[in-house]
């Protein structure tokens, strides 16, 4: 990668354009426009010719690693191979040209990818129906939990105001019940890095509107009491919210609603494939037990008899009582849920039973290749992901300062030898958290490269902190001051 | 197992990675799942098919989807997006990358989102963006949670009534869960009544108001005089604007509003039935550290070079978990390379020939329109590219004809209106067409 210094308001030169319009043929024009409605100056953006902003986009994107660069053992994050089929799809001008508002005649193929998709994903993971309408997995979560409270709300039971969430949790999950007005009492994990029932036990009262989890949790370990534990939520009358982030591993092995989830979310950006853009678009839809089926969000699609439509729209007059309501603007990531689809259609039911396993063939193996050079708190099978906690050798006996390597330089030394980093310092159960998931696209080979690197790291550590402390050394920028840019923050183009 | 294109793995591989687990089958790795989760059924999924089923399997889809031209606005826009976008962004190390926690190998998404937050800045001439939202809708939702930050004691927030529809379900739904009692305050004249805002501003428990820049009625809203309305009683001004007409319009800071949001659609985002889209969030100084969402900021690394990372994290949910007054973990990042791309090829003279282009359009389909004799005027308040009339004709055979002719147009509205939007992407003479096909219809 090399390092490309310019922003486009640099590039700059008054009178320059990068755009091609037809002419003004009607004889009206915007400055028509009472003046008490108009902006006093031009925006100050750039003026820049056509073949600038194709460069200077290049430029940049050679500065990005992505999945089509090299490997992603990011824990927690399923950075599978996005399919490149799925892109071809989602840019068909029989789905990228479609108003959203346009009557259901119109659009029955789209109609058609949303019905085939809420079937497909409850075939996948035993719930009865889906809304796709979340746009990513933390709207998923509070969409979910907005139907949690809708379902007590339904029934006259105002009172179940709480929501137990492991200690393990992903952050999004005590912050999606905060913002869904419900308080977060906290379960602890057992030695064995699973939930404490024990500790869950007395939690549940008449309070508790539900229980947060995800299985496979934080660490990689399936939770055995599965089922014990969704009997003790349920017999104090909550609803057990399945967080899809860590599904990968189940994919075609276990259905959370046979483990008696009411609710879930799916991460389609995850598990579907579908690509993470940088931060996003995703899209995060919610799956429901038959009974909650009413509480789903609006608009949804319905069929009636050959034909689809559209029913809980905004002023459309339908009536949908029981519904949690509105959540984003329209249906949802329509063009993630076509690659989704894509992705689903590909697999097919057979080669579908091989994403869970394949992936949890891959934790198991690098976790067993690195456990000599890397502390593993829990032994044993993990499903997609495992965590390590920091080196076993860190080399601070040697170091002259006395200081060792910690996690974040084992992650920035990675990034020297063509690999992304691993999640760091989550699970908060660590310290030294390093948190490895490889999904299941990546081969034996790839797999073996990062393990020879992983322990040249630790050698490198154990004999000379130093070199992972420095780390990165050949990438673009080296360790930025974060500190500084907290502090005073540069937040936009200043001239 | 039988070859399948996504996954590397040969049967020989599978053998010698067990044995390094020392597991003697891919079932032993599930050894640890009880018994009666395992799904031992078969899915009631299709069988696999091959690319060119699949191809072949969506094209079929798509066909099945009309293709039709866009008269039609209401939060969603068919502008034109140049070829450029589509190829920039289309390239794999955007498209592939995770968010860029590793500033060292994504300062390349780093550098886009503060060229994207620069911009939403211009547009909106308010102090600092974020790195983008979901949608328009979840922004103005956002907005609400914000302004209840910003005043704690206060759990009220006034929405204007000329707001667009799915932006006041969606806010509606985030206030019932989170807390917060909301008012309408009432449009008049097609306008956001001022005198209305007076009266529920009164009791002085109120955090935030949302009103429109350009409203459901397609009207440039006349926002002189709100900020100080809003100010005076200690709350925050929002404004949900078009971005796209903001490069013309008043700005959001010129009205003195401390919050602007909006959806990004406007700015080279294909409709594609509705997202992905991405929603804006631009703020005050003052307001900055409750402003929920990603940010990108300026730093420079070890050896002095200028270098992006994402900064202020301490505001954000995985570091507050259940303190948080937002979940928002992720950015529309890709969403936001479409915006910055399309914003440095229009420059400030393509973003107002896309306004000029527009607004001629829609004022001749409007004069069109009431010539011949089926619409009347609903409101005689300016407009930009979008406005409402009133059908005199039943307006379910009027969107009948029109789609029978190739036009998706004349979307009625709850109040019993017609929406009309035209972009630069229609011509003078698919107007003409179009209104000879209402002028000809036996309605």
């Amino acid at each position: 990668m090399r390092y490309y210094d310019k922003l486009i308001f640099e590039l700059s030169k008054k009178g320059r354009t990068g755009f091609s319009l037809p002419c003004n043929e009607y004889g009206r024009h915007v400055s028509e426009l009472p003046s008490e409605l108009k902006r006093s100056s031009s925006p100050e953006l750039p003026e820049v010719s056509e073949v600038d902003v194709v460069r200077h986009y290049t430029n940049l994107s050679q500065m990005n690693f992505g999945v089509d660069t090299g490997f992603y053992p990011l824990g927690s994050c399923t950075m599978k191979y996005n399919p490149k089929i799925n892109e071809e799809i989602a840019a068909m001008s029989g789905f990228s040209s479609l108003h959203p508002l346009q009557p259901a005649c119109t659009v029955q193929g789209a109609l058609e990818v949303y019905e085939a998709m809420d079937k497909a994903l409850s075939a996948l993971t035993g719930m009865a129906a889906f809304t796709l309408n979340p746009c990513a997995g933390a709207h998923g979560e509070l969409t979910g939990l907005m139907i949690m409270r809708q379902y007590h709300i339904s029934r006259g039971d105002f009172g179940r105001t709480k929501v137990i969430v492991p200690d393990s949790a992903h952050g999004t999950n005590p912050a999606s019940a905060a913002v869904c007005g419900l308080e977060v009492v906290v379960v602890k994990s057992n030695a064995d890095g699973r939930i404490d029932l024990a500790d869950l036990k007395p939690l549940l009262d008449d309070s508790v509107a539900g229980m947060m989890m995800t299985n496979p949790n934080t660490l990689g370990l399936f939770e055995t009491e599965i089922i014990r534990i969704a009997e003790m939520v349920h017999a104090a009358g909550g609803l057990l919210y399945y967080d899809g982030a860590n599904m990968n591993p189940l994919l075609g092995k276990v259905r959370p609603g046979d483990m008696g989830f009411d609710i879930l979310h799916l991460n389609l950006h995850k598990t579907f494939s579908t690509p993470h853009g940088g931060g996003g678009p995703g899209a995060g839809p919610v799956g429901v037990s038959e009974a909650l089926r009413d509480l789903l969000p609006v608009p949804k699609v319905v069929r009636e008899g050959s034909a689809l439509k559209v029913v809980g729209r905004a002023g459309s007059g339908d009536e949908t009582p029981l519904s949690a309501g509105e959540v984003s603007a329209f249906l949802g990531n329509f063009g993630i849920i076509l690659r989704a689809y894509a992705y689903i259609l590909m697999l097919g039911k057979e080669n579908v039973r091989m994403v869970g396993p394949l992936s949890v063939l891959n934790a198991n193996y690098v976790k067993e290749c690195l456990k000599d050079s890397y502390k593993l708190p829990m032994e044993g099978v993990c499903k997609h992901e495992f965590v390590f906690d920091g080196l076993i050798d860190d080399g601070a006996s040697k170091a002259a300062d006395g200081q060792g390597a910690t996690t974040l330089d084992v992650a920035k030394r990675l990034l020297d030898f063509g690999f992304h980093a691993p999640t760091i310092y989550f699970p908060l159960l660590f310290h030294q958290a390093l948190m490895i998931e490889p999904t299941e696209t990546e081969s034996k080979e790839t797999l073996d490269a990062f393990i020879d690197v992983m322990h040249r790291i630790a050698a490198e550590a154990a004999e000379n902190p130093a070199v992972l402390r420095e780390a990165p050394h050949g990438t673009p920028i080296s360790r930025p001051d974060e500190t500084t840019a907290a502090r005073k923050p540069i937040l936009k183009w200043n001239g | 197992m039988g070859q399948f294109a996504y996954f590397p793995h040969t049967d020989e591989d599978i053998s010698l990675m067990l044995e390094r687990i020392g597991v003697g089958s891919l079932d032993g790795l599930y050894s640890d799942v009880p018994e009666d989760c395992l799904f031992k059924g078969v899915y009631d999924l299709p069988e696999a098919m091959s690319e060119m089923e699949v191809r072949r399997h969506f094209e079929a889809l798509g066909a099945k989807n009309s293709k039709l031209k866009i008269f039609a606005g209401l939060g969603a826009y068919d502008h034109y997006a140049p070829s450029v976008i589509q190829y920039i962004v289309s390239r794999s190390e955007f498209l592939t990358a995770y968010t860029p926690y590793q500033c060292e190998i994504s300062q390349g998404t780093l550098r886009y989102i503060f060229e994207y937050q620069s911009m939403i800045c211009m547009l909106t001439g308010l102090a600092v963006s974020n790195a983008s939202l979901y949608d328009g809708p979840t922004a103005a939702a956002e907005a609400m949670r914000m302004s209840v930050a910003c005043s704690p004691k206060k759990k009220r927030v006034l929405l204007s009534a000329a707001l667009l529809p799915n932006v006041l379900r969606v806010v509606e739904t985030y206030a019932r869960y989170y807390g917060v009692e909301l008012t309408l305050v009432e449009a008049e004249g097609g306008q956001t009544s001022r005198a209305a805002l007076e009266r529920e501003l009164a009791p002085g428990d109120v955090a935030g108001v949302i009103v429109p820049g350009i409203n459901r009625y397609g009207i440039v809203e006349n926002l002189e005089g709100f900020a100080d309305l809003v100010h005076d009683r200690k709350g925050l001004l929002i404004e949900y604007c078009d971005p796209s007409a903001l490069a013309v319009t008043k700005t959001p800071a010129e009205w003195g509003a401390d919050i602007a949001v909006g959806d990004g659609q406007s700015l080279g985002i294909p409709l594609c039935y509705g997202g992905p889209y991405v929603g804006f969030m631009a703020t005050t100084d003052a307001c900055l550290r409750k402003m929920p969402g990603r940010i990108v900021g300026q730093t420079a690394d070890k050896d002095g070079k200028r270098s992006y990372v994402l900064t202020l994290q301490a505001r954000e949910q995985h570091i507050r978990r259940e303190k948080a007054t937002s979940n928002i973990c992720s950015n529309e990042s890709l969403m936001a390379l479409f915006v910055t791309v399309y914003l440095s090829l229009m420059g400030p003279e393509g973003m107002k020939r896309v306004n000029d282009l527009s607004y001629a359009g829609a004022h001749y389909l409007h004069d069109r329109l009431l010539s011949t004799g089926k619409f009347a005027e609903a409101f005689d308040k300016p407009f930009l590219k979008e406005f409402v009339l009133k059908p005199l004709v039943p307006a379910d055979r009027l969107q009948e004809v029109l789609l029978s002719g190739g036009y998706f147009a004349a979307v009625q509205t709850e109040e019993g209106y017609v929406n009309f939007c035209v972009t630069e992407k229609r011509t003078k003479a698919e107007i003409d067409a179009m209104v000879s096909i209402i002028q000809e219809a036996e309605l």
